[in-house]
């Protein structure tokens, strides 16, 4: 092995000029990725990241690793295919919510339910960048852009709720400006040895700018953020006074108020196993509910390869036979002519 | 047929023919493609050479009685080289009207029919369009009719083991199949060691299936049958010494895959999503795990070309196999399994179309899909198999093209090769050369652009190798760097570049030969994939009668080999027949400036012997 704690952020930045819009949020995902990749411990040579189409999946280019930029909407694909040859890379799958869940959305589920020991990086815009600011399929109701000049009126899916029912065994939510936080769930993501989801809350400073703004700026963060850990109380607000309560009766959350009878204790603690949660969790959304981020579920299964690579080695243990082509040719009926 | 000689006074009476064409038919539920197989393989140690065309509806299990459900298999075998399943049936095996009614249009005048009269109901009758059974008004005169009533029979065979009713009778194609062994005069070994390890832990069904098929046996020899009625004598073909198995295309192509994956030294990763005829290349192979290929059933086929891709990146050989349809979908794949320059391989099984069209039947008209179905000037390696043992020197010589071009390669097959089966004289794998591939290694100069001299294929940078990091995408990359490139010369370069690499492989691969005949002359007959059998008999017929014809097979669809214009400027007609409108022929008239005239059939069924010589004669014809 390699001895990676001696790299540094350089060591993970490519010679090629980064080509993304001043002020895009991408800048900052790709500086806490870069900064990120020498502390895991992984090998430069045995890292891959792998991308769809749109500005997002320029990401594998300005990395110093393997990279490889397809086709729209097969990064997951592409990727499976990476780790079907060869299980021992480390391999991540950068897509936005259109590569990802819109072209690219049936590769999506199966990336998930599959369990294939890869990262998927989802930057959500909103919004397509690379063809100029179509509304996409996470844009909200209401999104004028070029191809929906009275606004659009489709309903928007959200990643994490596609995600969970994808059955994915890690699903987590960061934003690409908080590179602290979203350092941290990139290393659970990694950590994770399954498929790992992972929506970033992305800015497009061009098409659709501050659609974020209200999760982080930081005057109306504490109010609109619900910040995860597991094992602890869901507590947000700007004076960590509200909550997040089971209205058990109804079958939903709640946001309460401490105080008046009320306590900490009431409210629901985090647990990242609990399936029926997160699907509650990744359903709050403002202005109703703050919104999730950290690590929403992560339920850990064996891996995709693993379990393929497993049975192969089973099948070749059980029934022991040499890889000989001559001797499977002559398998099964045969007859001699003289 | 082409009985040789009637014994008449001696008993038992034999017919003696050289050749034979027998076809069972029934609902798809019959076990009609069992049976076929059974008989096959009886055949084939009996020492006829032969071939088969198993021809069955798209729907898995048809409402009983069905026209549309009928289930076909069938067999012409011979003393003398047989390549094709056979123009007309001589033997007709029917379990049920629907059978007799869409099967006996291609029954020989006086040929022999086979029924089961309990499965001629007044219901059944009605299904299949019959007002009358013709089996009572006469209307099957001109035919040997063999009427038994089979269900009983069965019935009666299997009692002891009782069994349920729906179990009993589905006994009724081994009894069948009992009786047609016997007017063949062939072993049931093969087909009882069979049943005994199919029905291993359940001996009821085991001994009950031996039971049908030895009393099948027990009526051919016992029962007064028509007259004119007897075992045929069909004598062993003279074969090349060794040792023989019988393969499917499909099989061949699969076992090809793996030898080449050896002789390059490479893994495979072969990702597939299902479809008819192409599927079996994925049972198969999921079905070898000792050797060093991983299966993987995709979402769907764009998922399927995508992760075989992802794997060439990563340092195997990446296979994707699909059908007309499903090829469509990895186009966009391929496209960028050549923008980016890595080896893959894409195995198009053809059907007949377009979109679903005929799922279970057979067609060549993907020529012009495989040679340019892509966007942008998008040129690959097309090759063709002509026959079910030749399908396993064409998959190698696909992994040896994609390996050493690092190049996407497509390889034609289509239904009838990959359901068909026939004799293979069983290669040594050892008189195989090996090709194994260069992989890159860490240098200072090293550039993921970088390309051999002489076959300009690009490096292969497997990921995991230290000091090879680098980028690939589908954004056109400059020529010396691999670096992203818009510039307008390099564009040019990179275009010309792609076509130069492949136009090269007619270097090496070998000069167009002639399959019969002389290299030069009146008529060249050419074709490509599994026309092979027929337009061979075709030429080879015409030859017996003295006629200066040829037969050209092309295994090279792209690049086309490199003395393939003058060898076809050296005959006065080209004749090409294909299962399509005419896209090969388009292609070498377009190519090569001659004459080339088209002989089409897309029916689903491949074609007849006499259809190739009628065109040949109708060529000549016109030259006088």
């Amino acid at each position: 092995m390699n001895a990676p704690e001696k790299l540094t952020l350089k060591d993970y930045t490519s010679d090629q000029e980064v080509r993304w819009c001043p002020g895009c949020g991408d800048y900052a995902i790709l500086k806490a990725v870069q900064k990120l990749m020498p502390e895991l411990g992984v090998p430069k040579e045995k890292t891959v990241f792998v991308s769809g189409i749109g500005c997002s999946s320029r990401f594998p280019y300005y990395m110093e690793t393997f990279g490889f930029h397809t086709i729209h909407g097969r990064a997951p694909s592409v990727a499976t295919g990476v780790k079907l040859a060869n299980p021992d890379l480390d391999v991540w799958v950068i897509t936005g919510d259109g590569d990802g869940l819109s072209i690219g959305g049936n590769h999506m589920l199966h990336v998930l339910r599959r369990n294939v020991n890869l990262q998927v990086l989802l930057f959500n815009n909103e919004i397509y960048g690379l063809t100029k600011g179509q509304y996409s399929p996470t844009s909200r109701v209401g999104t004028k852009s070029p191809s929906t000049p009275d606004g659009s009126v489709d309903l928007p899916l959200s990643p994490c709720v596609v995600a969970l029912g994808a059955n994915a065994r890690f699903v987590a939510r960061s934003i690409d400006t908080e590179m602290k936080h979203l350092t941290e769930v990139l290393r659970r993501a990694h950590a994770n040895d399954g498929a790992s989801f992972v929506e970033i809350y992305q800015n497009c400073p061009v098409y659709n700018d501050g659609i974020f703004d209200y999760i982080k700026d930081k005057k109306s963060a504490k109010e609109t953020r619900l910040v995860l850990e597991h094992g602890q109380p869901l507590i947000f607000g700007t004076d960590a006074d509200k909550g997040v309560m089971l209205d058990a009766a109804n079958m939903r959350l709640q946001v309460v108020t401490l105080g008046n009878g009320i306590a900490e204790s009431d409210l629901i603690v985090h647990d990242e196993t609990n399936k029926v949660l997160a699907q509650m969790l990744t359903a709050m959304r403002t202005p109703d509910f703050p919104e999730p981020i950290g690590v929403i579920y992560c339920n850990p299964e064996e891996s995709f390869t693993s379990s393929l690579y497993g049975q192969r080695d089973a099948v070749r243990n059980a029934k022991p036979q040499l890889p000989d082509i001559n001797a499977a040719l002559r398998t099964g009926h045969t007859w001699v002519v003289d | 047929m082409s009985v040789v000689e009637e014994t008449t006074s001696l008993e038992p009476q034999f017919t003696h023919a050289s050749d034979v064409v027998v076809r069972f038919a029934g609902d798809s539920g019959d076990g009609m493609q069992l049976t076929g197989n059974n008989f096959t393989e009886a055949t084939a140690i009996y020492g006829n050479d032969l071939a088969t065309f198993p021809d069955f509806p798209a729907e898995i299990r048809a409402p009983a009685g069905a026209t549309f459900g009928v289930s076909a298999f069938q067999i012409y075998f011979g003393s003398e080289e047989v390549t094709t399943a056979g123009d007309v049936v001589d033997v007709l095996v029917c379990m049920n009207p629907a059978a007799l009614i869409t099967q006996l249009n291609d029954l020989v005048e006086g040929g022999v029919i086979i029924v089961d009269r309990d499965a001629f109901t007044p219901r059944n009758l009605t299904r299949a369009g019959y007002t009358t059974n013709p089996l009572d008004d006469n209307s099957l005169d001109g035919y040997r009719v063999i009427d038994i009533e089979v269900t009983k029979q069965v019935l009666e065979a299997v009692k002891p083991f009782n069994l349920s009713h729906k179990f009993a009778v589905r006994c009724k194609n081994m009894w069948t199949l009992g009786l047609v062994m016997w007017l063949f005069d062939r072993s049931r070994d093969a087909t009882v060691d069979g049943l005994s390890s199919k029905f291993n832990s359940k001996p009821d069904i085991r001994d009950a299936n031996i039971a049908a098929l030895n009393a099948g046996h027990a009526y051919g020899e016992t029962a007064e049958l028509p007259s004119g009625v007897e075992i045929y004598k069909v004598p062993a073909a003279v074969m090349a010494p060794g040792l023989y198995r019988n393969t499917t295309g499909s099989d061949a192509i699969a076992y090809g895959l793996l030898a080449g994956g050896q002789l390059a030294e490479v893994p495979i990763v072969f990702a597939s999503y299902p479809i008819t005829p192409a599927s079996s290349l994925l049972h198969t192979l999921s079905n070898h795990k000792q050797f060093d290929v991983v299966t993987f059933q995709a979402e769907d086929e764009i998922a399927a070309v995508c992760a075989a891709l992802g794997a060439s990146f990563a340092g195997s050989l990446g296979i994707t196999s699909s059908s007309g349809p499903g090829i469509s979908l990895k186009g966009e794949g391929i496209s960028l399994a050549i923008a980016t320059e890595l080896p893959l391989i894409v195995i198009n099984t053809q059907r007949g179309g377009p979109s679903t069209g005929l799922p279970t039947k057979t067609e060549q008209s993907d020529l012009n899909l495989a040679l340019s179905g892509r966007h942008a000037d998008t040129i690959m390696p097309v090759i063709s198999a002509s026959t079910c043992t030749d399908c396993f020197d064409v998959a190698i010589e696909a992994v040896r093209l994609a390996t050493k071009y690092m190049t996407p390669v497509m390889l034609l097959s289509d239904g009838y090769l990959a359901n068909a089966s026939e004799p293979w004289h069983v290669p040594d794998f050892n008189d195989y050369e090996p090709f194994p591939v260069k992989y890159a290694e860490p240098s200072e100069d090293f550039s993921p652009a970088g390309r051999d001299a002489e076959t300009l294929a690009r490096v292969w940078a497997k990921p995991g190798v230290a000091g090879l990091e680098h980028r690939i995408g589908g954004i056109e990359n400059d020529y010396d760097t691999g670096d992203i490139s818009y510039d307008d010369d390099n564009h040019q370069k990179m275009t010309d570049v792609r076509h130069e690499r492949i136009n090269n492989i007619a270097n090496d691969i070998p000069e167009q030969d002639v399959a019969l005949g002389n290299k030069t002359g009146k008529l060249a007959v050419v074709g490509w994939g599994s026309t092979f059998g027929a337009i061979h008999q075709g030429v080879k017929r015409a030859h017996v009668r003295g006629l200066d014809v040829s037969h050209i097979q092309i295994r090279y669809l792209c690049p086309l080999p490199r003395n393939l214009g003058e060898l076809l400027a050296g005959f006065d007609h080209v004749l090409v027949p294909e299962m399509n409108k005419g896209q090969l022929v388009n292609i070498l008239r377009a190519k090569f400036l001659i004459d080339a005239r088209p002989l089409n059939k897309v029916s689903g069924k491949p074609f007849l012997i006499r259809e190739i010589e009628d065109a040949i004669d109708a060529e000549l014809e016109s030259d006088s």
